[in-house]
């Protein structure tokens, strides 16, 4: 039953916090070690492939682009070395985006989050935004001494602060700058940038990546994959058992003491763990995590806790490790006193595996067997069919003949059907009778007006199929496509 | 009027308005400050634009605005510019001869476009949208043709048009036989049913077919020459084909013979430029009738 109630007696829910938690700013000291010079490798890779890949050549001949990767879109063309897409095979991207999809989660059931920690834009550039703020204001002590005292604004402070925001701003600016190279002529390009006669188009994307790379690597940072990114979500759900994760191995972590306390207990044949709660995993964690509370949504994974905390087990002369990639069943098992087991075959990774080698291998072999000329074929609906003054019934066609090779190509048209017709393209006369021979210039469409007549003789009944074949009359290459004679 | 500020809600403590519907008031609650600022902004802006742009309806013109401004006038800049653009296409349609536009395949899809752009706008209304005609106005994708079906002759009568008043305009008028009272109304059956046979079409039972060939030859020949073959000089259509601008049954051809025929089209030079004429004409050739 409702009961009155009067309002004076609600008291509000008590919800006196903050809506929403400050950031803390997180201060990565730096570190070497294995994992370390993995990312920096990477990185080197990462970044040299995406400034220097505009600037790589490839013959395709006079006339043609000779950019290795170039999104051209005015042309509508696609060009990735050897290959040529033009808009009609855009189903290619779908493939190499079910490559994409499908290469993350095999990574992901191998690895875990492989591609955050070490190959994602967003780790590669704050990973460089960190190493240039740890050149100029040094390690993370001395940036958080500095933040704290942020009123003593000395010259050197402040010229640190600069130089800083400057070098940034010019990774960025360079970042906005090869992006635009991949969609014309890299060389002309840079020249036209210089000398300020580039299209506005070109400087506004500049502007804008220059913008989101210098906003996303230097402040938002470790946010953008906590609070923006799908992906920690989504891993979440696909990692199982047997995927190797940066794991703190607590079998042999806890309980943590100093390394003294943990002599002396270890004499009287106690339990205590290697970790000797340093907190350097903590200190070097690129989103700010304690990767000893277990798995969480936060990392990703990058295997710097490994390495500070190896560098920590060896000056204290324990065995490494004691944050490793490693997964769930070996914790136990370990603690069990069995040995630790490794799965990489399994359903999940084969089964990974064999759709990644089957969405390729069809693009391969669709890529390889492509054809290079290609017909298309429109029927009249306006009006569908004419009868001429003999009574013989005619169709017309919109045709559009595709060469997508490298020189120009002459084609005769022939369409057959069930029963003898006549075909004539508008603004053709033919050589040989009933073949309409057309030169279609080289990487290129043509439209025609292809007229299909049927004698009076043997008109169809109603709609017949009719073929047209397209021959290259000097390599005998045939593209076919049918659509439908119709009659009135 | 009620003060309404001496009304004052006993729960929110605010000031109400002073309206009461069903024992509800009404809170008195001011738009926000920056609201009605920009409120007053929007009337000030209004009343410049009426200054500065041409608004008022006067009795016989209109307030013609400030500054030459006028969206008018935009257009026609835009239009302008646009026209630049394609000057230099359609100045190399109008250079080139008819022959030469259908051999270019450039010019030919050029033309075919603004053929077909000015064609809806201008010839669809009589000769459909696909240019398939209808009862007394012609099919243009066969190859029938009243006036020739040369490029030359499909331009001739776009240009002057057919009946139009123009000076050049193609003249022929199909005589009205029965209501002049030239055929008697037997006479006018029997010739329908003649024509009919030039065409192989089946005719009436004892239809004499000497009296219809002797009718034909002394009054239609002279337009649709022996045998009805026609005659594109005159716009006198070919009897013995399959195509037939108003229709080839019994009734249809006895109203043609009593009533004639004399439909018109329209004169297009001084309306369409010479390159759209020019577009148009290959435009209505390249649809596949064209000889």
């Amino acid at each position: 039953m409702n009961k009155t109630v009067n309002p004076k007696n609600l008291t509000p829910a008590d919800d006196s916090g903050p809506l929403y938690a400050a950031r803390k700013k997180v201060y990565p000291q730096s570190v070497n070690g294995t994992f370390r010079r993995i990312k920096w490798g990477l990185m080197a890779f990462c970044l040299g492939v995406y400034y220097l890949l505009p600037f790589v050549r490839w013959n395709r001949g006079i006339g043609a682009p000779s950019q290795a990767v170039l999104i051209d879109l005015p042309n509508s063309r696609f060009y990735f070395f050897f290959i040529e897409l033009w808009p009609q095979e855009v189903y290619y991207f779908t493939g190499l985006l079910i490559v994409a999809a499908v290469a993350l989660f095999l990574m992901n059931s191998v690895g875990g989050r492989i591609w955050c920690g070490y190959l994602c834009p967003q780790t590669v550039w704050t990973d460089l935004f960190y190493a240039v703020e740890r050149l100029v204001e040094g390690d993370r002590r001395e940036r958080m001494r500095k933040d704290k005292s942020a009123g003593a604004l000395t010259l050197k402070r402040v010229s640190e602060i600069v130089l800083k925001h400057a070098t940034w701003l010019m990774i960025a600016w360079w970042t906005g700058g090869a992006w635009v190279l991949y969609f014309s002529d890299a060389p002309t390009l840079v020249k036209n940038l210089v000398t300020f006669q580039a299209p506005m188009v070109a400087y506004a994307w500049i502007g804008i990546l220059t913008a989101t790379t210098y906003v996303l690597a230097g402040f938002m940072r470790e946010q953008v994959c906590t609070y923006m990114c799908p992906w920690p979500r989504i891993q979440a759900a696909l990692t199982d058992e047997w995927a190797l994760n940066v794991t703190y191995r607590y079998d042999r972590g806890e309980k943590r003491t100093s390394v003294k306390k943990a002599a002396e207990l270890r004499a009287l044949a106690q339990q205590v763990g290697d970790c000797v709660d340093c907190y350097q995993c903590v200190a070097v964690c690129p989103t700010g995590i304690d990767i000893r509370n277990g798995p969480q949504l936060e990392c990703i994974q990058c295997g710097l806790c490994i390495d500070a905390c190896d560098n920590v087990m060896t000056k204290i002369g324990r065995p490494k490790r004691l944050i490793g990639y490693d997964n769930d069943i070996n914790i136990q098992r370990r603690q069990d006193g069995k040995a630790p087991i490794y799965r990489i075959v399994r359903a999940r990774t084969v089964v990974y595996s064999a759709i990644i080698a089957a969405v390729g291998g069809i693009m391969l072999y669709t890529l390889a067997t492509r054809s290079l000329l290609d017909i298309n074929v429109l029927h009249d609906r306006n009006p569908v069919a004419v009868e001429l003054s003999d009574g013989s019934i005619r169709n017309a066609y919109t045709v559009r003949l595709l060469n997508k090779s490298g020189y120009d190509r002459i084609v005769a048209i022939d369409a057959d059907g069930p029963v003898n017709l006549i075909i004539h393209v508008v603004g053709v006369d033919s050589v040989t009778p009933d073949r309409p021979m057309i030169v279609v210039p080289r990487d290129s469409t043509s439209e025609l007006r292809l007229l299909v007549t049927a004698p009076a003789e043997n008109n169809p009944e109603k709609s017949i199929p009719v073929h047209f074949h397209l021959t290259d009359i000097g390599l005998g290459v045939v593209a076919s496509t049918t659509d439908h004679f119709v009659a009135p | 009027m009620t003060d309404h500020h001496s009304d004052i809600d006993s729960v929110s403590g605010k000031s109400t308005t002073g309206h009461e519907w069903d024992g509800i008031k009404e809170l008195n609650t001011p738009l926000p400050r920056w609201w009605v600022i920009t409120f007053y902004l929007t009337i000030v802006w209004a009343i410049a634009y009426w200054v500065v742009y041409p608004a008022w309806p006067l009795i016989s013109s209109n307030t013609t605005g400030m500054f030459g401004y006028s969206s008018r006038a935009d257009v026609a800049v835009e239009l302008a510019n646009l026209e630049k653009i394609r000057g230099g296409k359609m100045a190399a349609l109008g250079a080139a001869s008819l022959a030469d536009i259908e051999k270019d395949p450039a010019l030919l899809a050029l033309a075919r476009a603004k053929g077909k752009t000015v064609f809806g706008d201008n010839c669809a209304p009589c000769h459909g949208s696909g240019a398939a005609g209808a009862k007394g106005f012609p099919n243009l994708n066969d190859d029938d043709w009243l006036w020739g079906g040369t490029l030359d002759q499909i331009m001739q009568t776009i240009q002057f048009g057919a009946r139009s008043g123009h000076a050049k305009t193609h003249e022929g008028q199909m005589l009205a036989f029965g209501r002049d009272g030239v055929l008697k109304p037997d006479e006018i059956v029997t010739v329908a049913n003649y024509v009919r046979s030039l065409s192989s079409l089946s005719t009436r039972n004892g239809f004499d077919a000497a009296k219809g060939e002797k009718i034909f030859a002394e009054n239609c020949v002279a337009c649709h020459g022996d045998g009805g073959k026609g005659n594109q000089e005159v716009g006198a259509p070919n009897l013995t084909d399959k195509i037939w601008l108003y229709g080839s049954d019994e009734a249809t051809l006895i109203e043609t013979i009593s009533q004639g025929r004399s439909g018109v089209m329209p004169a297009w030079e001084g309306r369409l430029d010479p390159a759209t004429i020019k577009a148009m004409a290959v435009y209505v050739h390249s649809l596949g009738g064209g000889k």
